[in-house]
């Protein structure tokens, strides 16, 4: 059992939850995630390890309300507990050494960028990190970000910093020149968006998958995303990827393979629960 | 102790070979039920004495667990069923399973000497029984402890492999901690076997019983990223790593990563562990395909396709290279899902799966094959009959032709040596090139059985035990 020692909503459907798990808060590394099981019939699902206290023993979980399984994840309240956790899993993040980077969060994505930009900061490697949402509210790790490196913001309605998506900021970032490495995560349009961007100007661009998975620990396979000719599995071989040879549309796809379960769920889920965690 | 005399030779040999009761065909495809029901207690004492007890039992040659045979069956046929459970339990720790799951025909049925005229005895119906009537009757069968010896053994799996060495390592007395990477122990036994073939309520009882004996297992823990082998071996005195097979194989064809299209490993895993087949009470879905076509015929692929019968599916089918001699699953496998309606399409080799415009699973295009000359594994091998392309409609694909080594934990180890398979290199004894660290089962054979992986963890826990207490093995190693 993972008692949660405190939760913060980071946004209208995006909550942050501080968990005990000792052993994972002292060996996680950035880009590594976890599956969580909320409890029993519940579903395994991948969470980046978005931040971790070695000293408490915890880690942040940063979970974005969407269906049946988020929904109840974020009801929980400080002093219940998830029943299962494991990893750290995955590999973790390829930390460039030194010149600059560009971390570039879209969304609940900004909570995968966090720990990016720590290691990279931790090794001195300038961080400039280009983050964004909907709107003031929806951007999240801004304080975060900003103690690791200059930060610019972008929201859809102009609400908070640039009028504009992070692409557009991207654009103007790399047409400055001197950026070496860019790492990328956020919904798949964005990270295809970015991906375009880099492409031309060759440089090298990661980013961080999150395929459909059950038990990350490559036994399923049902994280395969295509990289380069290969066909890989997320958990094992990722879930970083080098971004200029990922099929954004193929992991888009599948990612659409349980819709209609999920529809159903969560319709089951708002008939006879509540509506917590998700945005007014 | 009964005083009657015991059967002669000829009134054994006129005793028929008793049946399983089964659940009907036609209503168990619909349940997820066991399908064989076990037998009454009068049938099992009737089977017992058409053991001729041999004085050179051939059928304990044939166990990988070198089972005493004769020895649980002539007490049975007495009516001494906890000597017989004793007798069993003392041999092999997971009787109620391996009664189940184990391909009898090819291991001591096949050497039982009453098949040389009519049907052998049907050991594992028995053992089933007297593992079950164990089970049911508490007590005694609790594993007989030895002295504790103060070593820590650390078994990395929980499948039935790793459950053997911890039943082998904990009766001798030694401190066993299993970890397993899942939520919940007995690895294959329950995200791979089905329920209708082995109810998980039985993986949970012979869990429980190793915990009686004092087997901590600690779940969520994965050797390889939560903890490496090195920590382990830094922390306990042996390690036997028994993590399975891990990556499912797939055909490498095109389309195979169309919505639809699943590892038998995820498709069994999402209904079996995740219990799928409750949905929406429980929360894991899986694709209800109409016509599903599972790919290969090993016991897996006869799992999957009885699985996706249950589920609902109006055609369920086998698709294999070969004939139905060849088919690598235990025969009464192949007699049940046969019963169950699953069809069967042979000497047929996928080539491509096909989808539609949104990239769903609409067929699974294959080729037509006839056998040719024996191959390296004796079998004919398959060989395309030119233009025989066709299309099998289907709109979920199950691909069960196989898994390969994990490198989970071999890849965090360096030190330790594998074949070019990325399986575990092991000696006689079960261990591997790090002196203390002994391996078995999949990761050590490939994909193989329940049996095989028991038969290892039987041996590795003696081996084991002996390394740990100054004995050859370690005298050997320079320790």
């Amino acid at each position: 059992m993972h008692p949660i020692l405190s939760k913060t909503r980071l946004s209208p459907n995006v909550t942050r939850l501080d968990v005990m798990a000792a052993r994972i808060a002292e060996i996680r590394q950035p880009g590594q995630f976890v599956i969580v099981r909320r409890g029993e019939g519940a579903e395994r699902i991948p969470l980046t390890i978005a931040d971790a206290d070695p000293v408490a023993g915890s880690i942040a979980l940063v979970i974005q309300a969407v269906g049946k399984t988020t929904r109840e994840l974020v009801a929980l309240e400080p002093g219940e507990a998830i029943t299962d956790i494991v990893g750290p899993l995955g590999h973790p993040t390829e930390l460039v050494a030194s010149g600059k980077a560009l971390c570039i969060g879209g969304g609940v994505g900004t909570a995968v960028v966090h720990p990016i930009a720590q290691g990279l900061h931790r090794r001195g490697v300038s961080v400039l990190s280009i983050i964004g949402g909907r709107s003031r509210e929806w951007v999240i790790f801004e304080s975060e970000l900003r103690r690791l490196g200059e930060v610019q913001v972008c929201t859809d309605d102009g609400s908070h910093g640039r009028h504009g998506f992070v692409t557009d900021a991207a654009r103007d970032a790399l047409a400055g020149g001197g950026i070496d490495v860019v790492y990328a995560v956020g919904p798949v349009p964005m990270m295809c968006a970015v991906v375009n961007l880099t492409r031309p100007l060759g440089v090298h661009t990661i980013v961080s998958l999150n395929p459909v998975m059950v038990d990350g620990t490559g036994m399923c396979g049902g994280c395969r995303v295509a990289v380069g000719n290969e066909t890989l599995f997320a958990c094992v071989d990722g879930p970083e990827f080098d971004g200029h040879k990922v099929d954004f549309e193929l992991l888009m796809d599948r990612l659409g393979t349980y819709r209609q379960f999920e529809q159903e769920s969560t319709a089951a889920c708002e008939a006879h629960t509540c509506r917590i965690g998700i945005g007014s | 102790m009964s005083t009657t005399a015991k059967p002669t030779t000829r009134q054994r040999l006129q005793i028929d070979r008793q049946k399983m009761t089964e659940q009907e065909p036609l209503i168990r495809n619909a349940n997820f039920d066991e399908v064989n029901l076990g037998l009454a207690e009068k049938i099992a004492l009737l089977e017992a004495e058409r053991c001729l007890q041999c004085r050179d039992p051939k059928c304990v040659s044939g166990c990988p667990v070198m089972v005493n045979i004769p020895r649980f069956v002539d007490l049975l046929s007495t009516g001494d069923l906890a000597g017989a459970a004793q007798s069993l339990l003392g041999d092999n720790a997971l009787p109620s399973v391996t009664g189940r799951v184990c391909p009898q025909e090819t291991q001591c049925e096949v050497e039982c000497i009453r098949g040389n005229k009519g049907l052998p005895v049907a050991i594992g119906y028995l053992e089933r029984f007297v593992g079950d009537w164990a089970r049911e009757h508490g007590g005694k069968q609790t594993l007989t402890l030895a002295a504790p010896t103060g070593k820590k053994v650390a078994v990395v799996g929980s499948g039935p492999g790793g459950l053997t060495a911890a039943g082998e390592l904990a009766r001798r007395g030694h401190d066993v901690t299993v970890y397993e990477a899942l939520h919940k122990p007995g690895g294959v036994l329950v995200y791979g076997i089905p329920e209708f073939r082995l109810p998980k309520k039985i993986v949970e009882a012979e869990v429980g019983r190793l915990q009686q004996a004092g087997v901590k297992i600690v779940c969520n823990t994965v050797i390889g990223r939560t903890y490496t082998l090195q920590e382990l071996r830094a922390s306990f005195d042996a390690v036997f790593i028994a993590n399975g097979a891990g990556l499912p194989v797939f055909m490498n064809v095109p389309g195979e990563n169309l919505k639809g299209v699943y590892s038998a490993n995820e498709y069994l895993t999402r209904v079996n562990l995740m219990a799928a087949y409750d949905f929406p009470r429980a929360d894991t879905p899986v694709l209800k395909g109409k016509r599903i076509a599972t790919v290969g015929a090993g016991n897996v692929a006869m799992d999957s396709a009885r699985t996706a019968k249950r589920m609902g599916a109006e055609s369920s089918m086998i698709v294999y290279r070969r004939t139905r001699n060849e088919m690598p699953a235990r025969a009464e496998e192949i007699h049940h899902a046969e019963e169950e309606g699953i069809q069967f399409e042979f000497l047929v080799a996928p080539i491509e799966v096909v989808g539609n415009a949104q990239k769903w699973v609409t067929g699974l295009k294959c080729v037509r094959m006839q056998l040719g000359e024996p191959d390296a594994s004796g079998r004919a091998r398959p060989v395309v009959i030119p233009g025989s392309e066709f299309v099998i409609p289907c709109d979920v694909v199950v691909v069960a032709i196989g898994t390969r080594a994990n490198p989970l934990l071999t890849a965090t180890c360096p030190e330790l040596k594998l074949n070019k398979y990325g399986n575990i290199i092991v000696d006689d004894t079960g261990m591997t090139s790090l002196p203390g660290v002994f391996a078995g089962g999949d990761i050590v054979r490939g994909a193989a059985t329940v049996i095989l992986a028991m038969g290892d963890g039987k041996r590795a826990g003696k081996a084991m035990h002996e390394w740990l207490v100054g004995g050859p093995a370690r005298t050997e190693a320079g320790h």
